[in-house]
């Protein structure tokens, strides 16, 4: 181990970089649907949202704005090595993470019943509002899979280290989705 | 293998799985399979990537047969093809088929898995002195995913309707309406599939790559002491990470428009007389987000050959690179031009002349680095010391294909030429130059460098000058003349063009340009067969057999998990001291401290440090009083 000061053992620094790419590159694929939105848009005046969003996407945007509040009460308990506490945040989280999905579902019923369906829409406009929201939702579930991946078992006993490792970065990503479900929600919003 | 005991200090010092499986007891699985060690995931990427272009090749001979003899029967084709040749003649829609699966193959398998999987894997841990990658778990997945995205792929030429053949483009409304021809059916489903899984791979090839340079390298290995191969891999991974995603959008969008009844692309569309109930979507959507991903990739395709041809240029020229950070800055150049250039694929698709006139300045901007990549190579082959391996002239033939297929992609950005060029053989001669030719020159170049390191044995020279010589002439031959059909406008991906009047003078040249195809896919036996053949019989190697720099040659030949016994060495200084004067020999590893070579030691050496040159400047005096002293002026 000679040269242990510039190895660090487990990697952990270089792989929790990776998360950071990850996101990046998740970012670019949001980006690329966006602006595609916008080339789209721009060819034609018949192309738009053309509606008022439905308000039940708000409370979507409440679930999941405390749900990164009670992930970082979650990191928090578990550098204060308070673990029960940290795994009923966590489980917090994974709730309300399925709450927002549930209720994104019930957000397209709304829009589906206002006459702005995914399928056979001549406005392709409207059918991005459920690329979007779809993708997005994909996301949760990968998130909720990390979150879920950093709860603390009471079998497996892990070290602090890598107990932190793993919070970091499931709340490094479910921070992410939070703040992407925001840039979704307001672009949405200034383009209705 | 001696390597219980080596492995015990790599374990020691390198123990990144935690949990499920150490790798003291290796099985045959866990070491050639499923490995996790980079050295074996690189050679498990440059085997699959060799079989993709034996495969790819093999189609587009097919498809020569066809434009070489239009009017002939091949009564052999149809004893393997069946329905696809009746009568031993190609149909019309597997023609299609073939030009689009050969081109996938190529570019994403072949030059992109296959070239960056391949080396970055191998170099980046092993120039940087990194145990492993970031994480290698993920990249054990990375090969995986690759490894079914071709199976996929493959796996289309067994469905009913086969491959997809809808271009390597994939451009809607073609590829979005099943019912359009035959390879819109199950064939592009399946390509879609496995161009998702390809980018999976490839990203979290990227993601490992880039996070390894940045966070893992050994001591003393700072960003600018990286060889320009592990600048190269970096910038291509960051280019992939920030393009591949958007062709996922782009391929999401398109499965929706195909399976579920949106019209992103489609509007507008009558199919047998039938009008379509998809309306007001927009075909050019795909092509912005295609062309977003496409321009960026066609330089992650060309990126990683160039970085290995630095390297192989620079050793065995026997000369420090010309101008490293003019090097490393071009590279950057053209990471961040590459973004803003994709409007040159679509400049007749009726967008705004202004908007046209932008592309046309960024795309003729980008030509510069390029250019002064090209003048450096030339400048460190001046008056060099030069070595000819096989693989150095590779890499010399890169330099002459990128030159001569570079040069006319500069009359294609300019929009009012290539309005008349656009979709003739004039854009194919040119990006099976510039991109075709100089990648898998570059690609060959790195596996006759670096076959010793990977095999522990040497690749026969002799065969290895068959194969380059006729390989050079013979893509010369095959895509030279292909100019000048472009510029009489003889259309790309028609089947048979000696239907119309103005195209049948081409004949003869398309007859001679399918022996040159011909004559150019045996010479690959040589290569395959020295290949092959060598990982098992070859000459033993010896540990550094180039006299190269960089630290890849400081590991012992004979692989271990974990790349060295013991401690990682330490880095000293930049990777191209070569023939620097004072020194005995013509070459100085990265590792050899400066307190072992007073003699050649430069000012500059010490980039400012009082105390290090302090002491040269005593040793220089002392050795001075010593020449005198000795009669040596
Ligand atoms: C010297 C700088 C270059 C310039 C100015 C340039 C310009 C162009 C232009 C304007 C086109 C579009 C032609 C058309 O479709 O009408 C084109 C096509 C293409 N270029 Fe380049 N190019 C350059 C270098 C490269 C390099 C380095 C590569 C790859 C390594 C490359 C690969 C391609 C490919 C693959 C296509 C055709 C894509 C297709 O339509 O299937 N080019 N180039
Ligand atoms: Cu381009």
């Amino acid at each position: 181990m000679g040269n242990a000061p510039f190895e660090d053992r487990q990697n952990l620094k270089a792989r929790k970089f990776l998360m950071w790419l990850f996101i990046i590159s998740s970012f670019m694929m949001f980006a690329a649907l966006t602006s595609g939105y916008i080339v789209y848009t721009a060819g034609n005046a018949a192309r738009g949202l053309k509606i008022i969003l439905p308000k039940a996407f708000q409370f979507s945007t409440l679930i999941i704005i405390a749900s990164s509040f009670t992930m970082f009460l979650a990191s928090k308990a578990a550098r204060k090595l308070d673990y029960s506490k940290q795994n009923t945040y966590l489980w917090f989280t994974i709730l309300l993470g399925l709450g927002f999905f549930a209720n994104q579902f019930y957000c397209w019923s709304l829009l589906f019943n206002m006459g702005v369906p995914f399928a056979f829409n001549q406005n392709a406009s409207q059918s991005f509002i459920y690329v979007f929201t779809g993708i997005h939702l994909t996301h949760i579930l990968l998130g909720v899979g990390f979150v879920a991946y950093s709860l603390r078992s009471r079998r497996k006993n892990i070290s602090q280290a890598h107990n932190l490792y793993r919070l970091e970065i499931s709340s490094l990503f479910w921070h992410f989705i939070d703040i992407l479900w925001i840039y979704l929600y307001v672009f949405l919003l200034l383009n209705q | 293998m001696a390597s219980t005991a080596i492995h015990d200090t790599a374990v020691l010092t390198h123990h990144d799985h935690g949990h499920e499986h150490g790798h003291h007891k290796e099985t045959f699985i866990t070491k050639y399979i499923f490995s996790q060690d980079h050295k074996m995931i690189a050679k498990q990427f440059l085997i699959t990537g060799i079989i993709m272009a034996v495969i790819a090749m093999f189609l587009s001979v097919l498809f020569r047969l066809q434009l070489g003899w239009p009017d002939k029967n091949f009564p052999i084709l149809e004893t393997f093809l069946g329905k696809w040749a009746e009568g031993g003649r190609i149909r019309p829609d597997f023609y299609l088929a073939l030009v689009t699966i050969h081109g996938t193959m190529m570019v994403f398998f072949v030059l992109t898995a296959g070239l960056s999987g391949t080396f970055s894997n191998l170099l980046i841990p092993l120039q940087l002195g990194a145990r492993d990658m970031a994480s290698p778990f993920l990249n054990m997945l990375s090969y995986w995913f690759f490894f079914t995205a071709c199976m996929i792929m493959m796996g289309s030429f067994f469905v009913q309707t086969g491959p997809a053949s809808a271009g390597w483009t994939i451009y809607p409304p073609l590829s979005a309406i099943p019912k359009a021809i035959p390879g819109s059916g199950l064939g592009m489903t399946l390509w879609l599939i496995s161009m998702i899984l390809f980018v999976a791979s490839s990203l979290m090839g990227a993601l490992n790559y880039i996070s390894t340079v940045l966070n893992m390298r050994t001591k003393g290995m700072d960003m600018w002491r990286m060889p320009l191969t592990i600048w190269a891999f970096f910038l291509t991974a960051i280019l992939g990470v920030l393009s591949f995603p958007v062709l996922v959008s782009g391929v999401v969008l398109l499965i929706f428009d195909r399976s579920f009844g949106t019209s992103f692309y489609l509007s507008d569309i009558v199919v047998q007389g039938e009008v379509l109930p998809n309306q007001g979507g927009s075909p050019i959507l795909w092509q912005h987000l295609f062309w977003f991903l496409g321009h960026p990739e066609v330089y992650i395709v060309i990126m990683p050959a160039l970085g290995i041809t630095s390297e192989v240029i620079a050793t065995n020229s026997r000369k420090p690179i010309f101008g490293y950070h003019a090097m490393v800055y071009s590279l950057i150049g053209i990471t961040i031009l590459s973004f803003i250039v994709w409007g040159h694929h679509m400049f007749i698709t009726g967008m705004n002349p202004f908007l046209g006139g932008v592309f046309m300045i960024t795309t003729l901007i980008i030509a510069v680095p390029s250019a002064v990549k090209t003048f450096n190579y030339l400048a460190t082959l001046w008056r060099g010391n030069i070595r000819f391996t096989p693989a150095m002239l590779f890499a010399i033939g890169l330099v002459s294909f990128f030159i001569s297929g570079g040069l006319t992609g500069i009359f294609l950005g300019n929009a009012a030429l290539d309005i008349n060029l656009h979709d003739t053989y004039f854009v194919v001669a040119h990006f099976h130059l510039v991109m075709g030719s100089a990648a898998i020159f570059g690609m060959l170049c790195g596996v006759y460098h670096w076959f010793p390191k990977m095999f522990g044995r040497l690749m026969d020279e002799k065969l290895g000058y068959l194969h380059f010589w006729l390989t050079f002439i013979g893509a010369y031959l095959v895509f030279f003349p292909m100019h000048f059909m472009g510029l009489d406008g003889v259309p790309r991906r028609y089947y048979a063009f000696t239907e119309f009047e103005f195209m049948k003078e081409w004949l003869t040249v398309n007859t001679f340009i399918s022996w040159a195809a011909i004559i150019s896919a045996l010479a690959q036996v040589a290569f395959l067969w020295n290949f092959f053949y060598s990982i098992f019989y070859g000459k033993k190697s010896s540990q550094n057999p180039w006299e190269s720099n960089t630290m890849e040659w400081t590991a012992p030949v004979e692989h271990l998990h974990g790349n060295w016994p013991g401690e990682i060495p330490t880095v000293y200084r930049w990777p191209y001291d070569y023939s620097k004067p004072g020194h005995d020999d013509d070459f100085i590893p990265q590792t050899v401290p400066f307190s072992q070579t007073m003699s050649s030691n430069l000012p500059h050496d010490f980039e400012g440090n009082a105390e290090s040159e302090r002491i040269q400047q005593e040793w220089d005096s002392k050795y001075a009083a010593d020449k005198v002293e000795q009669g040596i002026n």
